[in-house]
């Protein structure tokens, strides 16, 4: 025991003094490594981007630095935007593309969660037509509306069509990988229960996929922007898109990009539309 | 309503899960089924409900279906099997929403088995703002709903901590004190088996075999943390499995 104890000592004592001798030479405090990688919400940060690009560009423009033929001033495009405002002829041109714009990407997004959910339920229908669907994801829609004008007519179906087609692809693909991650183990809980078929379907395979489909949904009516104006530039009296295609080809740039700030703001607001439905149908996750 | 197990054999392609396994689970009693691990205890479990079919044998109701009871056969899994997207009364709810009852009474089967279960504050508040100990609390409430004939309890308390575990084990016999229910519980716990099993099924390792099965004749209630007669009984299960765990934990997990 007593040998024992000396032999602690001696070791305790000895590890003392090496702390010891260690926090008189130097302390520091323990440097910090965490933080970051988390997305926190920091709202006005794009408001300021948008406008930093603003004043640069209309300090360019009557400064002279940037030349009036590559760029037009934003105060211009603005005036160019009110005038068309006051005017009437936004309306004339903004309804009918809305028109096109939502019932060509309800069309699609309906069609495409539906064959989504099959894909992602039936074995049969996911092994039948996920290599259709690959096959068709990458041809560019807008080749194909030489195409749709032949069988749906020059009118407005020609256009849903193109919109409903672009925006069918992605969000099939969107919609079967948010089915195929939903907890196989909830699936499992429902059927214990005698859940009808239906029932699981709708209250645990679509909510689980929920999320899935509305970042799938972002994609598809970015996609149906871009293709109603591609569908406006080919074949229409009114519209965003043969408004920007006739302002080009004036060379009017002020009225060019009204037309392009306008479709801007229609991305931010479906954007944001998209924001808070999914704040409000996703609120569970917190 | 009884369940009577008939020579199951099972295997998963060429590997044996399962061999042999006879067994009658008597209303009103709680069965453990204690095992070491990937003993094809919990593959046990999904056979008795229905949720996988047995490769060889019959698993048979005996008598009929008690009257008022919804889902004659319901789990409660480790994992709580909650739905996020639901609050705690909509998790309970979603179980009655299939059998045509009345919104009256499903609100007062809620309302009753959150009572039974101690949550009735948490009735509107959505499964991430509850504790894990809460969450099975749930899942417990959402199985006593349908009124079950027997309840399949597979490793309910094993996601819990040790405290949380105490708190719910005296909550399960409670609830069985007040109104005895059937169940097949499994567990790889032997704390857990020999205070709620009135009978523990004993498993070998793979294939599972039944290798005894032991009463314990002590009433539920009677049964306390750290009884002396329980430690014995435990520890009696231990070295009845003890090699059977050690050889078991030195397979090959796919070979």
């Amino acid at each position: 025991m007593p040998e024992n104890s000396i032999s602690e000592k001696s070791k305790s004592g000895h590890s003392i003094r090496a702390s010891g001798s260690c926090l008189a030479s130097k302390q520091q405090p323990v440097p910090f490594r965490g933080g970051g990688f988390v997305p926190v919400s920091r709202p006005w940060m794009g408001f300021v981007v948008f406008f930093v690009l603003i004043v640069f560009l209309e300090a360019g423009t009557r400064i002279g630095f940037i030349s009036a033929l590559t760029i037009p001033k934003p105060s211009d495009v603005l005036n160019t935007f009110v005038e068309l405002y006051s005017s009437g002829l936004l309306w004339t041109h903004l309804v009918p593309s809305l028109m096109r714009f939502v019932i060509g990407a309800a069309i699609g997004t309906l069609l495409g969660v539906s064959l989504g959910i099959a894909i992602g339920l039936f074995a049969y229908v996911r092994a039948g037509l996920v290599p259709l669907i690959a096959a068709l994801f990458p041809v560019p829609k807008i080749a194909l509306l030489p195409l749709f004008v032949i069988w749906f007519g020059i009118d407005e179906a020609s256009k849903y069509a193109l919109i409903a087609f672009g925006t069918f692809t992605p969000m099939v693909v969107a919609t079967y990988g948010a089915v195929d991650n939903v907890d196989r183990g909830l699936i499992r809980m429902g059927q214990s229960f005698n859940l009808s078929w239906f029932s699981i379907v709708r209250k645990i395979v679509l909510p689980g996929a929920m999320a899935g489909i509305l970042s799938g949904l972002r994609i598809a009516l970015a996609i149906a922007i871009i293709l109603l104006v591609a569908a406006e530039m080919l074949g229409a009296e009114y519209g965003i898109g043969a408004y920007i295609l006739q302002a080009g080809s004036l060379y009017d740039l002020e009225r060019l990009f009204t037309g392009v700030a306008i479709l801007s703001i229609l991305g931010v607001l479906v954007n944001s539309a998209i924001g808070l439905v999914e704040k409000h149908v996703l609120r569970w996750r917190g | 309503m009884d369940i009577k197990l008939a020579g199951i054999h099972h295997s998963y392609g060429e590997r044996e899960v399962l061999r042999d396994i006879n067994l009658d689970i008597a209303s009103g009693q709680i069965v453990c089924i204690v095992g070491p691990s990937g003993c094809g205890k919990s593959t046990l479990l999904r056979l008795l409900g229905g949720l996988e079919r047995p490769t060889l044998g019959d698993i048979l109701q005996v008598g009929d279906v008690p009257e008022g009871c919804l889902n004659p056969l319901t789990y409660v899994f480790q994992d709580f099997a909650l739905l996020p997207w639901r609050t705690v009364a909509g998790n309970i709810s979603l179980v009655l929403e299939d059998h045509g009852i009345g919104q009256a009474k499903s609100q007062a089967i809620i309302k009753d088995v959150l009572a039974r279960c101690k949550l009735s504050d948490f009735a509107d508040v959505f499964p991430k703002q509850i504790s894990g100990g809460m969450k099975q609390r749930v899942a417990i409430a959402r199985a006593l709903a349908v009124n079950p004939a027997v309840m399949l309890m597979d490793e309910p308390l094993s996601a819990l901590d040790s405290q949380t575990r105490e708190l719910l084990m005296d909550d399960i016999v409670s609830l069985w004190s007040r109104k005895p229910f059937t169940a097949v519980y499994v567990t790889h716990n032997l704390a857990e088996a020999v205070r709620l099993g009135h009978r523990i099924v004993v498993l070998s390792r793979r294939p599972g075999e039944i290798r005894e099965i032991v009463t314990i004749d002590k009433p539920l209630s009677e049964r306390r943390h750290a009884d002396p007669d329980l430690e014995q009984q435990q520890n009696n299960l231990w070295q009845m499995m003890r090699d059977e765990a050690e050889a078991a934990d030195a397979e090959l997990i796919n070979a």
